[in-house]
């Protein structure tokens, strides 16, 4: 455990010297242990368990987004852990519960083997529709047709530049209106 | 959307860099600096035997004391604005400026005095005090939550009431130097009351504006 903690921390002074393959590997590393985290998180509160993807994309958007406040010379983990909680609580917040979140439920055990799952949820998809068109474009472009940033913007006549802007505020306005909800 | 293709989206994303906390932090507190400034000067002003109080230790003890607690309250916020931080350990900081206000009270006591204690206590200005500090403090805290938003808070509430500290701390130090009471159990009645107010507000106002 201690092992894949440290290497998180690796991976994610890779990411932040600027190593997209790095950090596309750190975030598929966290996402098991952010699933079952968010499950136990949900089944403990009572709620069903089919929202757990929500909660996991969630935590993936803000640990993109606050990623700057992560401190390079602090292990990975424990702020990880503190945003997945975080956004734990926001969900049951939102479904009216007002529930303890136990600071273990996502420390508690990481899964050596990583079940290879693939999971979709609806909150964000629903959002999608709601942002500028051009955002949305770019967005789906990327995500949905995977696409990279090169050849969306040759598919919209657009410079790279001007693809990267566009992408970071629809992910930005997407935390934001999910937050709204 | 499946969550693989949201870790690709965001792993192309990777390239962004966002500023760090404390610059914009510093940033919007120094957009909203000349604002409170302005409401100050046009409705207060320095007072005018200013370099005459220059003399008075009392007088600058005020400055410290307000400088110190929105230093402290400065450090404690971009502290907090890190998901796993806690108070724990930083919230001593804090407690700087009232030490040293306690002991310009202690100093103050073993002076021979004019005037009684209550009469210093209460001064002639304790309602312009309660309404000014706020007031000025408004667009400060304004800046102070603008700049925190690009933090990530655990506890919105307590970082939103730091925020409060942090400008009433910088409107209390324009604020002295309008003030004619220098008395420590002067500032340390109503500033502290004054203080109290805006911290609310800033408590309020965070657990709003601060969640991420």
């Amino acid at each position: 455990m201690r092992e894949t903690e440290d290497e998180w921390t690796g991976l994610m002074r890779l990411a932040i010297s600027g190593d997209g393959t790095a950090y596309h590997r750190l975030l598929k590393a966290v996402t098991p242990v952010l699933r079952a985290g968010a499950r136990r998180g949900l089944a403990r509160a009572g709620q069903p368990i089919d929202q757990s993807e929500d909660i996991v994309q969630e935590i993936l958007l803000a640990v993109h987004l606050k990623r700057h406040t992560w401190d390079a010379n602090a292990p990975f983990a424990p702020w990880l852990f503190a945003i997945a909680r975080n956004k734990l609580i926001d969900q049951l917040r939102r479904r009216g519960r007002r529930v303890f979140v136990n600071i273990d439920d996502f420390a508690e055990t990481i899964p050596d083997e990583p079940a290879a799952e693939t999971a979709s949820a609806g909150e964000i998809a629903a959002q999608l529709q709601s942002l500028p068109a051009r955002q949305r474009d770019v967005l789906q472009s990327i995500a949905v047709e995977s696409a990279s940033i090169k050849d969306t913007a040759a598919k919209f006549a657009m410079s790279e530049g001007a693809v990267r802007v566009a992408l970071h505020r629809a992910l930005a306005s997407l935390t934001a209106k999910l937050r709204e909800q | 959307m499946e969550t693989e293709q949201l870790i690709r989206t965001l792993a192309a994303d990777n390239l962004h860099r966002a500023r760090p906390v404390g610059l914009v932090l510093t940033t919007a507190l120094l957009a909203a600096a000349p604002v409170s400034m302005a409401m100050f000067l046009a409705t207060l002003g320095v007072r005018p035997d200013v370099m005459t109080a220059m003399h008075n230790p009392f007088f600058d003890l005020k400055f410290v004391v307000t400088l110190a607690l929105a230093i402290s309250a400065i450090a404690v916020s971009l502290h907090l604005s890190r998901p796993e931080a806690s108070l724990k350990g930083w919230a001593w900081l804090l407690l700087v400026p009232a030490g040293i206000l306690a002991a310009g009270i202690a100093s103050e006591m073993m002076m021979p005095q004019r005037l009684p204690m209550l009469t210093r206590l209460i001064g002639s200005n304790s309602r312009t005090c309660m309404t000014a500090i706020p007031l000025i403090s408004l667009p400060l805290l304004a800046g102070a939550l603008i700049g925190l938003r690009h933090g990530a808070p655990a506890r919105p509430a307590v970082a939103g009431a730091i925020a409060g500290l942090l400008s009433a701390g910088l409107a209390a130090t324009l604020y002295a130097s309008h003030c004619t009471d220098d008395s420590p159990l002067f500032v340390a009645t109503w500033y502290t009351v004054a203080t109290a107010l805006v911290t609310a507000i800033g408590a309020l106002a965070g657990s709003k504006l601060l969640r991420f």
